[in-house]
């Protein structure tokens, strides 16, 4: 159960995120006489404060959340592992640089950072995905130096730099496979709380803009109308909550499976 | 130790000084100008060169950080484009409302983290740890701004126990301390329980056991009070969190602290008071970082020798 549910969940997820924009869904048709009308059998959650069908908008919200959450979790994993292991294995003054830099990114809440970033550069899902991006990456980036750090006097890495390998081969061919295992489930941890976080920046006003449709501007939107429409709220919200309970599940196995915290311990 | 005060608290400067300038860089070069924000889009350009100046916003962006820079050392922050006050007046308004939120948001976190933390690592695979563990998911799992809403939901329009808003009194502190709680005690109470199984794995434990103490004094007294120790560390770490969800939190209950301030900074582009805050913030954060790491390193003399970073 504890490994079913949860795949079941991030499957539907993925099927709303991929299929939804070839469905035949209204998510910005308003029909006026069905204003915060309740869940019915014709429409399973009801309607919006503008007679918006909920139903459709949370598919496109999977969608939403979906693409910052591949898109966010990609570029950062990748930057932050490539500067973070080129770091740790060339050392000197590059390090120096490196660590400080991860210091200071570090020193801000990293939501934080990514509400001023937003805030700046304007709304709109390619500006949530480069503000999480410029805040996610330090994470990976500190990961990877470390493990790159214990690894680095290996006899096949020695051996490597003896041959006069270069250096970008070396993390390539020779550390990057061996520190995957914590990077991936680093990842798939960080999903989840770029989901959170792409909700936060809705909710917020500064992501995703209306009429376009997100789990956190639909619950910002909802929340004006809780006491006579609940579901406004409660729909995205417990969308919200399984697919990043789902991801947190699955994370925690996939780092038993992985056995990451005996190798971090080494 | 004196030593190690001194290397900590360099390499804390070089980092606050990293952030003041990231802080100043980011608002100052990414698009957006202060200047049409106070005209509008049709003023005419002698008036928009005039209070380009007037703000020295013409000046080379290395002169402007300078600027920045010394007015700084005399919390001189500017004024506020947008209530035309000195930002270093609006900031500390807003800091009592801030600060009573997060510890509020803090005792409620050790309120729920202790008792679960150590019930779980106690009944360690029982139900309780079941429980207790999947509470601890469900924590992290549940955003602030969903969970705040649900909560006025239930406890203000429903029962009423509770103000639906705003900072009057102690019922309104209420649920946004449950709300900003919530999550890091979820945080913590996993990091309790793993930290007292590790220590109840020690041999000092199996002694106080063998010496015939009481089950309540080993787990209490000899136990928890070794796993505090890293909990402590991890809390400062976790201040990341409080402070960042409190900026959500303050924005869903309408608390007036320095959140609430950030965001309605952001919103009127109100750049002087978004630098402020984000500097507020950050260093509040890097300074409980240092507090706590020398009080590790008081408490425990081998990190005073070992970790010099």
């Amino acid at each position: 159960m504890r490994v079913v549910m949860p795949i079941i969940i991030l499957v539907i997820w993925l099927l709303m995120a991929v299929l939804g924009p070839w469905l035949p869904l209204h998510p910005e048709h308003i029909a006026l006489e069905h204003i915060l009308a309740g869940p019915s059998v014709h429409q399973w959650l009801g309607y919006d404060d503008l007679g918006r069908s909920i139903c459709s908008r949370l598919v496109i919200g999977a969608s939403t959340s979906f693409q910052v959450a591949l898109w966010v979790v990609l570029v950062s994993a990748s930057f932050g592992s490539f500067i973070g292991a080129i770091s740790g294995f060339v050392g000197g003054i590059v390090d120096l640089v490196v660590v400080r830099i991860i210091d200071i990114f570090l020193a801000f809440p990293g939501i934080l950072l990514a509400i001023a970033l937003s805030g700046i550069m304007g709304p709109g899902i390619g500006n949530v995905v480069v503000a999480l991006s410029i805040v996610g990456w330090v994470g990976y980036a500190r990961l990877a130096r470390a493990q790159v750090l214990s690894l680095k006097h290996r006899e096949h890495v020695v051996a490597a730099v003896s041959l006069g390998t270069r250096p970008i081969t070396i993390v390539w061919r020779h550390l990057l496979p061996l520190i995957a295992a914590p990077l991936i489930v680093e990842a798939s941890f960080g999903i989840a709380g770029v989901v959170i976080a792409e909700a936060s920046l809705s909710f917020l006003g500064l992501g995703v803009q209306p009429p376009a449709a997100s789990w956190g501007n639909m619950i910002r939107d909802g929340a004006r109308y809780m006491l006579v429409a609940p579901h406004l709220v409660l729909a995205p919200g417990l969308a919200l909550m399984l697919v990043v309970l789902s991801v947190n599940l699955l994370g925690d196995r996939l780092r038993d499976r992985l056995d990451v915290r005996a190798r971090l311990h080494d | 130790m004196l030593r190690y005060i001194l290397s900590r608290l360099a390499s804390a400067l070089i980092v606050i000084f990293g952030v003041i300038c990231l802080v100043f860089l980011l608002i100052h070069l990414v698009p957006g100008n202060p200047v049409d924000m106070m005209l509008g889009e049709s003023a005419r350009p002698a008036d928009r060169a005039a209070l380009t100046a007037a703000l020295g916003l013409d000046k080379p962006i290395l002169v402007q950080l300078g600027h920045y820079l010394v007015g700084l050392t005399h919390l001189d922050l500017g004024t506020s484009l947008y209530t035309r006050r000195p930002v270093i007046d609006v900031l500390l308004e807003r800091i009592p409302a801030s600060a009573e939120l997060a510890l509020a948001g803090m005792l409620v976190a050790l309120l729920i983290a202790v008792p679960l933390g150590v019930i779980a690592a106690v009944r360690k695979d029982s139900a309780w740890d079941q429980g207790a563990m999947t509470f601890s998911l469900l924590g992290v799992s549940i955003p602030n701004f969903w969970m705040g809403p649900v909560l006025i939901l239930v406890f203000s329009l429903w029962l009423g126990w509770f103000p639906v808003s705003g900072r009057d009194g102690f019922g309104s502190l209420v649920l946004p301390a449950i709300t900003l709680g919530t999550a890091l005690a979820a945080v913590l109470s996993r990091m309790i329980r793993s930290t007292l199984l590790e220590v109840l794995g020690e041999d000092y434990i199996r002694t106080a056991r063998a010496k015939g103490l009481h089950e309540r004094t080993v787990i209490l007294k000899h136990g928890l009070r070794n796993a505090l120790l890293p909990t402590i560390t991890l809390l400062g770490l976790q201040l990341g969190t409080l402070l960042g969800g409190a900026v959500i939190t303050e924005t869903v209950f309408s608390w007036p602290g320095v959140g609430k301030l950030t965001i309605d900074a952001i919103l009127r582009r109100d750049y002087p008071v978004v630098q402020a805050c984000m500097l507020l913030i950050s260093l509040s954060y890097v300074g409980v970082n240092i507090i706590t790491d020398l009080v590790y390193a008081w408490v425990d003399p081998r990190v005073r020798v070992g970790r010099g970073r």
